[in-house]
């Protein structure tokens, strides 16, 4: 029998090169991609860290050289800014604070990546992610759950995968710790084994998320007000798209107390300032929600659930609501729930679905 | 993979056996640097002379009027730059064409930059550019008209001649990027009535790494490199003694039986040409049906895109291209099938295909073989096609 054809999301990142290898080891037929996604229009400098930069295809396609196998520069670029650069900056522009990867995974990587895959009779879709996919013989179904190292755990920005594309996908690394992953590299012998990690944005250069706005939309970023909880004017800031929820540094003005970014009010373009108590609720509606480890909520379901990619778990019962919303209810409260943020739930390993913070 | 096919020499060509066997003793033996007095570097000059006589043969030129550059894209940047810069006193207008390749675009909004006006003019369906309407956009601060001999993506050959005639006329310097062109079909300084022609190597199975600017003497141009006196001080640094050597056997092989090879790749072409066009639907050959280069083919497949079609051919063996790739090896939609009115989604789904006298009947009946099952395949998965089908089916 032929073997199983795989296609390799390749970043030219260790994690990514270290996943082919693995695959490659275990007899599948493999076949490396790397997703061209981005150029940034309004800069001339040459990007030399991110996974969409040229020099990540010349990496990536280095490894697949090391390793023998085909490797394919696939062209999202369309997609990728009508389905993650444009909602980015739409999401700040609505006052909110998006998540840029979550939308990449669910539009991207484990959406027009497999459909692509598919259409050439590929049968799986791999990336270096620390999470596994595990088939549960009682349930009858794949599960989605966290990598075997829980400090490099990325189920998080994995949670919008449509369910029935968990078979066709293979997450090689979760099974490792980043150590473990860096010396594979090493055993391997790939040209990335000493590669830093990613840490930013990927279309993002410095971090500079506010800088990056302006230069694309300046033309909706206007100043406006501060505001206390009661609507008193507090001083004018920058822009909304300057803000997130639980900032207290880079607000420009100093109040004599600790000042937090409690809300922002993109239809009045202000930005809401309190306490440190003022950041504290217990609850939250979620949309855009998308279920794994179950087909849809029927009742309330006792969870895990964490509100941002840093945050930690914390216990919460989820409720269904109309239109396939959800509301939580958190048994401690939380700190600086954000909206354009995901809140993931989790039953122990395994993660039972997400949605959008509304 | 049993079998390799190679269907893209518009991208490039393999150096022939004679052609290398000609530049190995450069390398070695014969390294002298052609600016010494001694004997080494005499005869490495000599032999530098000697490509140049054969360039200049192959074009209908002189010698002196050829020029050796590093590549096609160089000697479209000299030419451009160098006219511009040179003649900055007399105007700042450029006439160019929507559709060059991006050796000459790029270079042209470089200029812009720089404070140069220019006009891109449109093309027709068939990627053909009217020579009136180069005559109308001339201006008094004309100062040079670029028009590609023969189009990298689509094939297409423009009237070179016609509008050198009116840039002649007009008193305006004209240069033609016949890149695609050189060792495929006849090109001839004097009949297109050119100042300026690029040339590259690589393309008719030379090296890579050079090509030549021919600059019909009089023409006002500055130097592309600045240093020593080579290429009579215009376009300093070292020769590259084998790589030139190699151009001018790559040229004088190429021009040797140009019609012979050009007659047996069109034959193979229109093979390719009629059979899809008869046997799969929802077909369409970009570029003009009889004015086009004898190795050119260029499809697009509606509801397909050109990317998964690629790597499909390459799993069956067959490397073959969808045009322009960039540095990444990714695909943009086309500018050049955008110029000739595809809409996106169609010009993002092409296939080129350019044959070399390399290629045989067996190659392209194995494409013939695969290429229906793939285009299948890919529709099958397509929405689109989908929908059209059901349309056409509700009509029966």
């Amino acid at each position: 029998m032929a073997s199983k054809k795989v296609m390799v999301g390749m970043s030219g990142g260790v994690d990514s090169s270290v996943a082919a290898a693995l695959l490659l080891e275990k007899g599948y037929d493999v076949i490396g991609v790397t997703m061209h996604m981005w150029e940034d229009p309004t800069t001339e400098d040459v990007r030399e860290d991110a996974c969409c930069s040229l020099s990540a295809v010349e990496d990536a396609r280095r490894v697949a050289n090391k390793l023998k196998i085909p490797h394919y520069v696939l062209n999202f670029k369309d997609i990728f800014k009508k389905t993650i650069v444009d909602y980015f900056i739409d999401e700040y522009l609505k006052g909110r604070t998006p998540n840029p990867c979550i939308a990449c995974n669910k539009f991207i990587k484990f959406g027009i990546f497999i459909e692509k895959a598919l259409s050439m009779n590929i049968d799986y879709v791999a990336t270096g992610h620390y999470a596994r996919i595990v088939y549960d013989n009682d349930k009858e179904r794949y599960l989605l759950k966290k990598a075997l190292t829980k400090e490099k755990d990325q189920s998080y920005v994995l949670y919008n995968i449509k369910k029935e594309n968990l078979s066709r996908v293979l997450f090689p690394i979760g099974d490792y710790d980043k150590n473990e992953v860096r010396n594979l590299a090493k055993k391997y012998e790939l040209p990335v084994a000493t590669k830093p990690d990613s840490q930013e944005i990927c279309f993002i250069q410095d971090n500079d998320y506010a800088g990056f706005i302006n230069r694309i939309a300046k033309e909706n970023i206007k100043p406006g007000y501060f505001v206390d909880t009661k609507g008193n004017i507090l001083g004018e800031h920058k822009g909304i798209i300057n803000y997130t929820i639980g900032q207290r540094k880079g607000l420009g003005i100093s109040f004599g107390k600790p000042m937090y970014v409690v809300r922002i009010d993109s239809k009045n373009n202000q930005v809401v300032l309190g306490d440190a108590e003022d950041l504290f609720s217990t609850e939250l509606i979620a949309e855009d929600v998308n279920f794994l480890s179950i087909d849809s909520l029927e009742e309330p379901l006792k969870v895990n659930a964490k509100i941002r990619y840093s945050a930690k778990e914390s216990p919460a019962t989820i409720y269904p609501l109309e239109e396939g919303k959800v509301k939580v209810i958190f048994e401690q409260p939380q700190r600086a729930i954000t909206p354009g943020q995901s809140v993931v739930f989790y039953d122990g390993d395994i993660v039972v679905g997400g949605g959008i913070i509304s | 993979m049993e079998k390799t096919i190679y269907f893209d020499h518009a991208a490039t060509t393999p150096v022939r056996p004679e052609v290398l066997e000609a530049m190995l003793p450069f390398f070695t033996e014969k390294f002298g640097n052609p600016s010494t007095i001694y004997s080494y570097g005499r005869e490495s000059k000599k032999y530098i002379e000697d490509a140049r006589d054969k360039v200049a043969k192959a074009l209908g030129a002189q010698s002196k009027e050829i020029f050796f550059t590093g590549s096609g894209t160089e000697a479209d940047n000299w030419a451009i730059k160098g006219v511009a810069y040179a003649n900055r006193k007399k105007g700042n207008h450029i006439i160019t064409t929507s559709i060059e390749h991006h050796a000459v675009l790029h270079t042209c909004n470089f200029l812009e930059k720089e404070g140069f006006e220019v006009t891109y003019l449109p093309v027709d369906k068939d990627g053909l550019v009217d020579p009136e309407q180069v005559r109308e956009a001339i201006k008094p601060e004309t100062i040079l008209i670029s028009v590609m001999f023969a189009n990298n993506e689509i094939g297409t050959i423009q009237p070179i001649s016609e509008i050198g005639k009116i840039a002649k006329e007009k008193g305006i310097i004209f240069h033609t990027d016949a890149v695609q062109a050189v060792g495929s079909v006849n090109v001839n300084v004097e009949e297109l009535n050119v100042d300026l022609l690029s040339l590259s190597a690589h393309k008719f199975y030379g090296p890579k790494g050079v090509g030549a600017l021919y600059i019909r003497r009089g023409t006002k141009i500055t130097s592309f490199m600045h240093g020593g006196a080579q290429e009579r001080g215009k376009r300093a640094s070292t020769e590259n003694v084998p790589g030139i050597v190699g151009l001018g056997k790559a040229i004088e092989l190429a021009t040797a039986n140009i019609e012979g090879n050009a007659k047996y790749v069109k034959r193979l072409r229109d093979r390719i040409i009629d059979e899809v066009l008869n046997t799969i639907p929802y077909v369409r050959l970009n570029g003009h049906r009889e004015k086009r280069l004898p190795g050119n083919i260029n499809f697009s497949f509606e509801f397909i895109e050109g990317e998964s079609l690629l790597l499909l051919l390459d799993m069956k063996g067959i490397a073959a291209s969808s045009g322009s790739a960039c540095t990444s090896g990714s695909l943009d939609p086309s500018h050049v099938l955008l110029a000739i009115g595809l809409p996106h989604e169609i010009a993002h789904g092409s296939l080129r295909i350019t044959l070399g006298p390399d290629n045989t009947d067996e190659e392209v009946d194995y494409f013939l073989s695969v290429l229906p099952e793939i285009v299948g395949r890919l529709r099958e998965m397509s929405p689109l096609y989908e929908a059209v089908k059901n349309k056409n089916k509700s009509k029966k």
